[in-house]
């Protein structure tokens, strides 16, 4: 535990440029409690428009935690709290006048394993649009829906059956129609939790693919364990360290040269 | 080999043995506590066997009006109080020229049911036209015929039957029997009256009728409270110390004897709300205090086993609390929900205790038409026959048992149809 401790203390700021020009998010000195117990210290980061950003570090770096700061999903743990301030387009997500719910309509989530609702295909999609109003009438909800399952490249192969369950997919199939769930609200921002990390490396490269398309329209944060993952689809990469920001810089910079030491153990396979 | 291989398989032997003596435990297990249902289950059903038939008796009644005491032309009123049983008596005599004395007659009498007249009533009274004439009618026989005559084959050689019919009463029936002119039949008496003080014409239709009564008022009650005070502890309420409380609360009211809540039903309902005594309403809304633990702690826990991958797949796409609750919690809930109410209505179907300190205990001999009504239950009807001393009412009481547990089978069929019904897979 000390050791950790001191190699805690030893990480002082970030190495690398955290901000980037209009940035969509944009978050400074976020630090998050569970609890009395600190997962994430003093992190500041900008997320760009149409950039994929992925976030990588050790197991219980809080990755995720601090990815779930970003559409307030942490509001729903009781014991969770954040401060520092969380920007998406210079307004603060957390300000008292700010609604969650509006929030993530704007701000997607796609999780580590595949949840799609038990309802069919087309519900499943349908989903975030009926409840948010986003179609007229049911000629617009299925434009909505099969564009939705086209962006998510699924669409050729359920066209034949949307009524069936969601849940009668392939995980590869689900992961993608949960994607094509949230891309049906058009936010702004997706947000990404390992998504590839239940799924065969075929499914992983459509979904990868999918990823790269989705980036011209959307600003991307994804979570990923595989360093390849991250190599292949960012453009600017960050490494978490036992709930501090390490380092940032592009993707390719990280990748072949390093500046932080710890960054660099991570990345060459000398941490564990 | 390697060591692991040895120390395995050294103990690979008494591992198995372990299994096989754990599956005989299962087994003898099961089969005992099958073998009690069963032996319980026969022995009621045999015992109620009785109760379902019922014996009648072949008569040729003369409808004179002297005997009937009515006027030539009897108008409604004076058919209905008209001498139906002294018709009925002189016929008897008819058919047993032979029987003069006083006391042989009045044994004679018993044989015919006290119910007997106003089957005869009835009769008359669809087509008064038959008076002066004569008529030929079953007429319901007395329970110790009935319960005798389901006995043994033979009734003037019964063994070690017990009977309170007399060597001679005996030879009657034989008689009667010989000429064709009793016979047994399915007993629909049991089934459409109420409660009576013969057994053979005591049935089980006002019971039936208050325990749906009750039970109805029971769920209306219960099962939206429950709900909703299950959805608000699990899905919006802070986890604070109020929260615990309250909790913790709930969990001992389930705890609570059910005599208790029919003391505050007596005390709050009835002494001071002043609702009506021995009603279905005030049953059932004691009962509902009751049940309403049991389906909280049952919904919560189902509200509990919806994965939150699914409650965070809704929040994700902006789904509000109430959104994902209604639209994806409480509708994979809906199965165990279901399941909790059923088993708490099932409770409440089989309460007596609290249903006695409110006055549910009262003697119905009418169907109740309304919540309002005075009602009796099913299991206080089988509490207020089992305690009666005719013998036709052992079987009066299995019969009512079985009945009671017909209840319980067909709304555990409507609780799998309603559950396969909400049933989804994800
Ligand atoms: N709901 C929670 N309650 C309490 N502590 C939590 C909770 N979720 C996460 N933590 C703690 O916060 C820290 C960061 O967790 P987080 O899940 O963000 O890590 P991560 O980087 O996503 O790890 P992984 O790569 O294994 O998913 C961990 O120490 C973890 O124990
Ligand atoms: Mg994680």
């Amino acid at each position: 535990m000390d050791e950790a401790q001191a190699v805690l203390d030893s990480i002082e700021g970030t190495v690398g440029e955290i901000a980037v020009d209009n940035p969509k998010m944009s978050m400074r000195d976020v630090d998050v409690f569970y609890a009395e117990k600190q997962a994430i210290f003093g992190v500041d980061l900008d997320v760009a428009n149409n950039e994929v950003i992925a976030m990588i570090g050790p197991s219980g770096c809080g990755k995720s935690t601090f990815l779930r700061c970003l559409n307030r999903m942490n509001d729903t743990i009781p014991i969770c709290r954040v401060s520092g301030s969380v920007m998406l387009d210079g307004d603060d997500i957390y300000a008292a006048d700010q609604d969650p719910v509006l929030l993530r309509a704007r701000v997607g989530m796609v999780f580590q394993k595949p949840n799609p609702f038990p309802k069919s295909i087309f519900d499943n999609v349908a989903y975030g649009a009926r409840i948010h109003g986003l179609a007229a009438n049911r000629a617009e909800l299925d434009d909505i829906v099969v564009g939705s399952l086209k962006r998510a490249g699924l669409y050729e192969e359920v066209k034949s059956r949307l009524d069936a369950p969601g849940t009668s997919l392939s995980g590869g199939q689900q992961q993608r129609l949960c994607i094509a769930r949230s891309i049906a609200v058009s936010p702004e921002v997706i947000l990404m939790d390992e998504p590839c990390s239940a799924l065969d490396p075929i499914a992983t490269a459509r979904i990868e693919e999918l990823i790269d398309e989705l980036r011209e329209n959307y600003a991307i944060a994804i979570v990923t364990h595989s360093m390849q993952q991250a190599a292949r689809v960012s453009q600017r990469t960050a490494y978490f360290h036992l709930g501090k920001l390490v380092e940032v810089g592009d993707t390719n910079e990280i990748f072949t040269n390093p500046q932080h030491e710890l960054t660099e153990n991570y990345i060459t396979g000398r941490f564990g | 080999m390697s060591d692991t291989t040895e120390i395995v398989k050294a103990s690979l032997a008494r591992r198995y043995r372990a299994e096989r003596r754990f599956r005989f435990y299962g087994v003898l297990a099961i089969t005992i506590s099958l073998s009690f249902l069963a032996f319980l289950l026969i022995s009621i059903v045999f015992r109620s066997i009785p109760a379902f038939t019922q014996s009648s008796i072949h008569l040729d009644v003369a409808l004179d009006a002297e005997t009937l005491g009515v006027s030539e032309n009897p108008d409604y009123a004076e058919l209905r109080t008209a001498n139906y049983s002294g018709a009925i008596k002189k016929a008897m005599r008819e058919r047993f020229p032979d029987v003069s004395k006083r006391k042989e007659k009045k044994n004679l009498y018993s044989l015919i049911s006290s119910g007997a007249e106003f089957q005869l009533r009835d009769h008359v009274i669809s087509d008064p036209t038959i008076i002066g004439g004569n008529t030929v009618i079953w007429l319901q026989a007395d329970d110790e015929l009935d319960a005798l005559v389901a006995a043994v084959d033979d009734v003037t050689n019964i063994g070690d039957v017990k009977t309170r019919l007399n060597e001679q009463q005996r030879g009657w029936i034989a008689e009667l029997q010989q000429a064709g002119e009793i016979k047994t039949r399915f007993n629909k008496t049991f089934f459409t009256n109420g409660d009576s003080r013969e057994p053979e014409l005591a049935g089980i239709k006002a019971a039936l009728f208050g325990s749906a009564w009750t039970l109805l008022v029971t769920f209306l009650l219960s099962f939206p409270v429950a709900v909703c005070a299950a959805i608000y502890l699990e899905e919006f309420a802070p986890v604070n110390r109020w929260t615990d409380l309250i909790e913790v609360n709930i969990n001992n009211l389930a705890a609570v004897p059910s005599i208790v809540f029919g003391l505050l039903g007596l005390a709050v309902f009835i002494n001071f709300f002043a609702l009506p005594r021995s009603a279905p309403l005030v049953g059932g809304i004691v009962l509902s205090l009751m049940t309403l633990p049991t389906i909280i702690i049952s919904s919560r826990a189902a509200l509990k086993a919806v994965p939150p991958s699914i409650r965070e797949a809704a929040q994700g796409i902006g789904a509000s609390q109430v959104q994902v609750v209604f639209h994806h919690v409480l509708p994979l809930a809906m199965p165990g929900i279901l399941t909790g109410t059923i088993i708490g209505l099932a409770q409440a179907l089989g309460e007596t205790a609290p249903l006695l300190m409110i006055g549910m205990v009262a003697f119905i001999v009418d169907i109740p038409a309304g919540i309002t009504d005075p009602a009796t239950v099913l299991p206080v009807q089988v509490f207020l026959w089992a305690d009666s001393p005719e013998r036709a009412f052992v079987a009066k009481t299995s019969a009512a048992i079985v009945v009671l547990l017909l209840f319980l089978i067909v709304m555990n069929a409507v609780a799998v149809l309603l559950r396969k019904k909400f049933e989804r897979r994800w």
